[in-house]
């Protein structure tokens, strides 16, 4: 068992050592000069070309600068943003509990939303379940910037209900600031959860245990939670764990369109602008939470279904 | 009044699913405990008939005549009857041991399962399931109660399903080709454990297999049936030593013999008739040697000769083979 971490672990670093290295070549691969934009907002004086130069050790080769870069950002140091001539960990670090908040009420509402309505298809054949699907596929079909810009139109300008922009203070602040987004996050990928809960319930249902428990006398309601939805368990963590990691992408749409502060809607404008040490930054700790949620998610998976324990055991 | 009877049981897909009924009139008794074995060729309806003792019938299916356990209706129960006649009067065990057990719970719970929903304590049932493991031969029954299914072989797997099946004290065992998904000498020692705690507890068994021999050898007497319909009854032993059916004569001629004398097995020619079939005389008139005109065309009637009972318009000439 501690090998098998051991492994997971080493694995975890790798992907971020690979990934470091992509983004901080980036750098270098975009178009342009990156004195230029590292100089944005000030006079290219052949002074402060120098100065940066010097910084940002452009002059060094290109695997010195990146051990520099690399060694820095182990010892916790992003750099200075362009942009905001502050420090990139400080600026994430003060939006990052927002992001967090938002992506946490999302994937909430996602299992709540798409696993009730995914067991209330598949229980319910006929009528029900195809209505189910419809909607499903309606929300399944509808990016979230479009789903943004109509929540924003009717629930904000239209009704009022809800304000337009910002990320709110305290807990009832940012559940008043953050609903519309996070149902915006939500909406396409409760409407898939649905659809895969549904099949997998269905898959499940059609078991010879389900009817060998049914034929033990087993009460339906249980038959349905232990057999059913139990094993029917599996699809959905892995496919929910996706959709979270996923959300670390989508988000930075959302706060946008949303004008949350948070680190999504920071990525953006810094890409805009070419703030390079905050994009860098971003992207190593958005790689670095997508590799965390996936190893957690097939930490789990045994706990779903015994069979894939790695010691072969069972998860006692 | 036997135990189980089964009284004219009519099982039909709902029109446009099927052409001909799954169970046609099917009447079967089985005493107080009884063995007695169901043969037929796959598709017979044999698993159907079973699953209507506990009231699990094909969805929408169209059903008459009548089930009843103890005296009372199967067919006619509420919910919560249902449940108490599955979890404390029948039981049933199923063909494959791989597919009957959740493979995401502990063997343990599976065990339990059936007292808990009929209200025994969560201990209790425990103590009884530990019993239970180590009747069935099950080594270390403690241990294998936290174990999941995986870590069983089939063989050991079907003995847990056995001592499941045995955990509420049934007064009756459907037993549906229990030994079907197992190897041979598994088999063997299956159906030992099954006869000997049947016979110890006084446990009444339907038993459902393709092997008339196997049926013999386990049961009292014996319903042979084809296309959803009984086709013949009588002792195992009289079963063997005269057929009154040419289906059983000819399931008989296509079972290997042990008996050096018996020579080598001959298949019955043709095929089953499937659901989307509807023959118009005695639906086993495709595949007989003896068939005549009237057989043809209207399925004859289960009519006594001797001790024996058997649906053939020939049953009083014996069979020519
Ligand atoms: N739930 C159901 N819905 C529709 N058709 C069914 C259902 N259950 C059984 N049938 C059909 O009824 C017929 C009899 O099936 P059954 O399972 O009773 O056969 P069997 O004698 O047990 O065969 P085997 O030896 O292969 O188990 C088959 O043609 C089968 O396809
Ligand atoms: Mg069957």
């Amino acid at each position: 068992m501690a090998r098998y971490f051991l492994a997971r672990f080493l694995g975890l670093a790798m992907v971020l050592l690979a990934t470091s290295f992509l983004v901080f070549s980036a750098i270098h691969l975009a178009p342009g000069d990156p004195v230029t934009f590292l100089l944005k907002g000030h006079p290219a004086t052949p002074e402060a070309k120098a100065a940066v130069r010097a910084q940002y050790h452009l002059d060094d080769p290109f695997l010195s600068q990146y051990a520099q870069w690399l060694g820095d950002v182990c010892a916790g140091d992003f750099g200075r943003s362009v942009q905001f001539r502050q420090d990139v960990g400080a600026l994430i670090a003060s939006r990052l509990p927002t992001t967090l908040f938002l992506i946490g009420y999302a994937a909430l509402l996602i299992v709540l939303a798409g696993v009730l309505l995914g067991i209330v298809a598949a229980l319910r054949p006929g009528f029900v379940d195809r209505f189910v699907l419809i909607g499903t596929g309606v929300a399944t079909a509808t990016p979230s910037f479009v789903a943004s810009i109509g929540l924003v139109s009717v629930f904000s300008v239209k009704l009022g209900w809800f304000p337009t922009f910002g990320g709110g203070q305290g807990f009832a602040g940012r559940v008043e600031h953050l609903t519309l987004p996070a149902v915006a996050l939500a909406f396409t990928l409760s409407g898939l959860l649905a659809r895969v809960t549904r099949s997998s319930m269905l898959d499940e249902l059609a078991r010879e245990h389900v009817e060998v428990a049914r034929a033990r006398g087993v009460a339906e309601t249980d038959v349905v939670r232990r057999h059913v939805l139990r094993n029917a368990l599996g699809p959905i963590v892995t496919v929910v764990g996706t959709m979270i990691a996923g959300l670390l992408v989508t988000t930075s749409i959302v706060e946008t369109a949303f004008s949350v502060p948070g680190v999504g809607g920071l990525l953006v404008s810094s890409v805009n602008v070419k703030d390079f040490p905050v994009v860098q930054a971003v992207t190593l700790l958005t790689v670095a939470a997508f590799v965390l949620v996936n190893l957690v998610v097939d930490l789990l998976q045994p706990l779903v279904d015994p069979r894939l324990s790695p010691t072969g055991r069972g998860a006692s | 009044m036997a135990f189980l009877e089964i009284d004219e049981l009519t099982v039909r897909l709902p029109q446009g699913r099927a052409a001909r009924p799954i169970l046609d009139g099917v009447s079967l008794r089985v005493g107080e405990g009884e063995s007695v074995g169901l043969v037929g060729e796959s598709g017979s309806g044999k698993s159907v008939a079973c699953r209507s003792v506990l009231g699990l019938l094909p969805e929408g299916a169209a059903v008459s005549g009548a089930v009843r356990v103890g005296g009372r209706d199967v067919l006619g129960m509420r919910r919560a009857e249902l449940r108490s006649l599955r979890a404390r009067e029948v039981a049933m065990v199923f063909q494959d041991p791989r597919a009957s057990v959740n493979p995401m719970r502990r063997v343990g719970d599976f065990l339990t399962e059936g007292l808990r929903a009929a209200g025994t304590a969560p201990a209790v049932a425990a103590r009884r399931a530990v019993e239970l493991l180590e009747a069935v031969g099950i080594r270390d029954p403690e241990g294998a109660m936290r174990r999941y299914p995986h870590h069983f072989s089939g063989g050991m797997l079907q003995r847990v399903v056995i001592a499941a099946a045995l955990a509420g004290e049934p007064s009756l065992l459907l037993a549906d080709e229990p030994t079907t998904a197992l190897d041979v000498t598994t088999q063997a020692e299956v159906i030992a454990i099954l006869t000997r705690l049947q016979a110890e507890r006084g446990t009444g068994m339907l038993f459902v297999t393709h092997d008339l021999e196997l049926a013999a050898a386990v049961c009292d007497r014996v319903y042979v049936m084809y296309a959803g319909r009984i086709v013949e009854t009588q002792t195992a032993a009289g079963l063997f030593a005269r057929p009154r059916h040419p289906y059983t004569a000819g399931l008989l001629a296509s079972t290997p013999r042990l008996d050096p004398d018996a020579g080598p097995p001959k298949p019955i020619p043709g095929r089953p008739v499937s659901l989307a079939e509807a023959p118009t005389g005695c639906a086993f008139a495709a595949r007989c040697a003896q068939v005549r005109p009237e057989c043809l065309v209207e399925p004859p009637a289960l009519v006594r000769a001797d001790d024996a009972y058997a649906a053939c318009f020939r049953v009083d000439e014996g069979i020519v083979t």
